[in-house]
């Protein structure tokens, strides 16, 4: 196709994204080098139905006058991003002058926000897309060789927890978990355990967590696994077959490399939606033991009464970063496939 | 001949009503458009608000829980999208901070007759808010579960631990405690509660500088913890709503609930009479060896937009009084904790009225208290289940709240 007759063809496109995807983002970034004006407090007394008090308040009058004049608030450059609430350079420098060791240093780091989050977050993608994957994969074989009048209802059935909402699922979960739920008194039961709860220890939340997330991210592997199989060639498996490869090694040398670039998708998708796991901590109240970099913005945004827009904008644009690092591996290789084909 | 007739009475029905609203209410024309949250009380009171609509008067309402993330913008735009904000303590602060309402004196002098004086809320003596209902948590608990243990009924947190023991060691119940110990609000809440109930002060006074971390935090903490003790293995994540089942199906015999929620606990008519039958309400209960009861008083009141004509203002105005007349609050007694003049305590506000009288402190009007509370839920979840100390999680607080206040510009 000539250059030109492509661009005409992408430029609608192109001009959505821009509008859509590229803007959004650079007004965050813009955002989120700004901080609110210092607050002009002044004292008055206010009554109300249990009495009278003298307490500060905001100046308004005052304050609309800062805001006509810089609306955006005061310029920060990237102070908002090396706080306590993000990367805390301070607090990192002095935890790691002060500690005895790697180990207490990195336990110290991990009572900051930011840093909780980004190893729960870390370690949510890093665990639930390699066995969601797998798992998909599994499911995929298993469907793909059952007769033919099943697969329907199989396929509707394996679906489900991808057409579940996140948050309703992670609520029906959270029920059953509960200490007088199915799951969690069962356990309690098994185990002989009267105190187990797999809400209150941070260890049995995060396992809960992760094992939500590959129920929850299994059904998209096994979809595009499925259309994957549905192209595997025929006569390589048959002479597989000949040659006396049993039904493992067909799968580990004919069907595994077939798929290989379906898997790089796959994990490609998965990690970035991985990387933003938000509605389990939501639905499972885990804010206690496990906070993701997308809990974060959220409790910036709305925690409190008052919004810290430049606080939330500071970190997404962390997340996006950490999201194209997350990438990184998978994009160099899609690049170099590429130069190598033409 | 019967549809006819049918609908000559809806028509007659129609022309009838709005004639009669508009009399009732007094207003000539205007908008009014009411944002407020979603519970019982404010239906009431937005219904009423309701009844003005007119032809010449429109009455819309959006009642959700989100108000309070949407008031801000709603109100800032000109004109604003809701010509009322329903509000509380803790809510109406961005709207002041923003100076977003507008003050009320003229309007409270022209149709405010009916209003008593502790209704009013003043900011540096201009009326900026009508207070309607308050609530507060305070002491539920199991009288025959308690006469059974042998027990007083408890008015101190020392009380509720030793009876709780004793619960626990008679064999009556194995987790006699329950309290909102889910992070956010609820917890952040109940370590206000009893942080006030230990004397404590919030911040220096006089400036925005945090000052919880002190003994009286520390102890706030450790009656937190020891508490938690007596609940279920899943504490961390109770809120009232997880906590009434457990109190019908009788495995939680103490409890400091919301005063808003207490009519469904006593109601006999309810999923649990028996049970319903034997909670008694009571002052929130003391901390310490202190004399005011560990809880924080709130209301709920309106405040008019500022972005907005004066005729909007005006009709906005009288339609929420004819909301919160003196027989709404008689009418619909049993629903709330009201304010209104003539308002006649039922059983369910026994709780709120104690903990009012016994001189609870409201809950903090400052402009940064929000930014503290949100620090203070989101930084003791990990002391509550015994990953650190007191101490630190009090400092993980306040340094979570200078970071929030240094951008928000309260602090330099």
């Amino acid at each position: 196709m000539p250059h030109r007759t492509f661009f005409k063809f992408i430029a609608p496109s192109l001009f959505v994204m821009l509008l859509f995807i590229a803007l959004p983002i650079l007004s965050v970034a813009y955002q989120s080098l700004f901080i609110e004006h210092e607050q002009i407090l002044v004292e008055v007394e206010n009554c109300g139905p249990f009495g009278c008090e003298k307490e500060l308040r905001i100046d308004t009058e005052a304050m609309d006058r800062a805001m006509e004049e810089s609306p955006m608030g005061r310029f920060n450059w990237l102070g908002t991003y090396a706080n306590t609430s993000h990367l805390a350079f301070a607090e990192v420098g002095a935890i790691w002058r002060d500690s005895d060791g790697p180990v207490s240093a990195l336990r110290a780091m991990l009572n900051l926000p930011f840093y909780k989050a980004l190893i729960f977050t870390i370690a949510y993608t890093f665990i639930v897309t390699p066995l969601g994957m797998v798992l998909g994969f599994f499911v995929a074989l298993g469907v793909n060789s059952i007769p033919r009048l099943l697969k329907g209802p199989v396929i509707f059935f394996s679906l489900l927890p991808m057409i579940v909402t996140p948050l309703v699922g992670s609520l029906v979960l959270f029920w059953m978990i509960d200490s007088s739920g199915v799951i969690g008194a069962n356990l309690q039961l098994l185990l002989n355990d009267p105190q187990l709860s797999l809400k209150a220890s941070p260890t049995l939340t995060w396992v809960t967590l992760f094992l939500y997330g590959v129920w929850h991210a299994a059904p998209f592997s096994f979809v595009v696994f499925y259309a994957g199989l549905q192209t595997v060639p025929g006569d390589t498996l048959e002479s597989a077959m000949i040659d006396g490869a049993s039904r493992w090694e067909r799968v580990r040398f004919v069907v595994i490399p077939h798929l290989m670039p379906l898997a790089t998708f796959i994990a490609l998708v998965q990690l970035m939606d991985n990387f933003r796991v938000f509605e389990p901590i939501i639905g499972f109240s885990a804010a206690a033991n496990a906070t993701s970099l997308s809990y974060l913005i959220y409790n910036d945004l709305r925690g409190s009464e008052t919004p810290l827009f430049g606080s939330a904008a500071a970190t997404s644009m962390l997340t996006i970063i950490g999201v194209v690092i997350l990438l990184m591996p998978v994009l160099i290789r899609t690049w170099r496939d590429f130069n190598r084909k033409v | 001949m019967k549809s006819l007739l049918r609908m000559t009475a809806a028509a007659g029905a129609l022309l009838a009503a709005p004639s009669f609203a508009f009399a009732d209410c007094g207003i000539e024309s205007g908008s009014v458009r009411i944002l407020s949250n979603d519970f019982e009380a404010l239906h009431v009171v937005a219904s009423g608000a309701e009844e003005c609509a007119s032809a010449t008067v429109e009455v819309t309402k959006n009642q959700t829980t989100e108000h309070k993330n949407i008031q801000v913008a709603a109100l800032t735009t000109n004109p604003a999208t809701y010509t009322v904000a329903v509000v509380a303590n803790n809510s109406v602060v961005p709207l002041l901070n923003d100076g977003l309402i507008r003050p009320l004196d003229d309007l409270v002098e022209k149709y405010g007759q009916s209003l008593e004086p502790t209704q009013l809320i003043r900011i540096d003596g201009k009326v900026m808010a009508i207070a309607f209902m308050a609530n507060a948590q305070h002491l539920h608990y199991r009288k025959d579960l308690l006469e059974e243990a042998g027990l007083e009924p408890p008015t101190s947190y020392e009380d509720i631990l030793a009876g709780a023991a004793i619960l626990r060691e008679k064999g009556i119940l194995a987790t006699p405690l329950a309290a909102n110990f889910k992070p956010g609000f609820d917890l952040a809440e109940e370590f206000v509660n009893m942080y006030l109930g230990y004397g404590g002060e919030f911040f220096e006074p006089g400036t925005p500088n945090a000052s919880i971390v002190n003994e009286k935090g520390v102890a706030a903490l450790e009656t937190m913890k020891a508490m938690s003790g007596f609940m279920g293995p899943d504490f961390m994540t109770f809120d009232t709503n997880a906590i009434k089942p457990m109190w019908e199906a009788s495995e939680v015999a103490i409890l400091n609930g919301w005063g808003s929620r207490a009519s469904a606990l006593i109601d006999t008519e309810g999923p649990a009479p028996e049970v319903a039958a034997n909670t008694v309400l009571a002052a929130a209960p003391t901390v310490g060896g202190g004399t005011t009861p560990a809880a924080t008083l709130w209301w709920d009141g309106f405040a008019i937009a500022k972005n907005i004509s004066d005729e909007d203002a005006e009709a906005s105005f009288q339609a929420m009084m004819h909301g919160i007349r003196p027989e709404v609050a008689q009418e619909y007694a049993p629903v709330a904790v009201w304010l209104i003049k003539g308002y006649e305590p039922t059983p369910a506000a026994v709780g709120v009225i104690e903990t009012l009288k016994a001189g609870a402190k409201p809950f903090p009007m400052l402009p940064y208290m929000g930014v503290l509370f949100t620090a203070i839920g989101e930084n003791l979840a990990e002391f509550m289940q015994g990953q650190e100390s007191a101490e630190q999680a009090l400092e993980d607080a306040t340094q979570a709240y200078n970071t929030a206040a240094r951008e928000a510009g309260f602090l330099n």
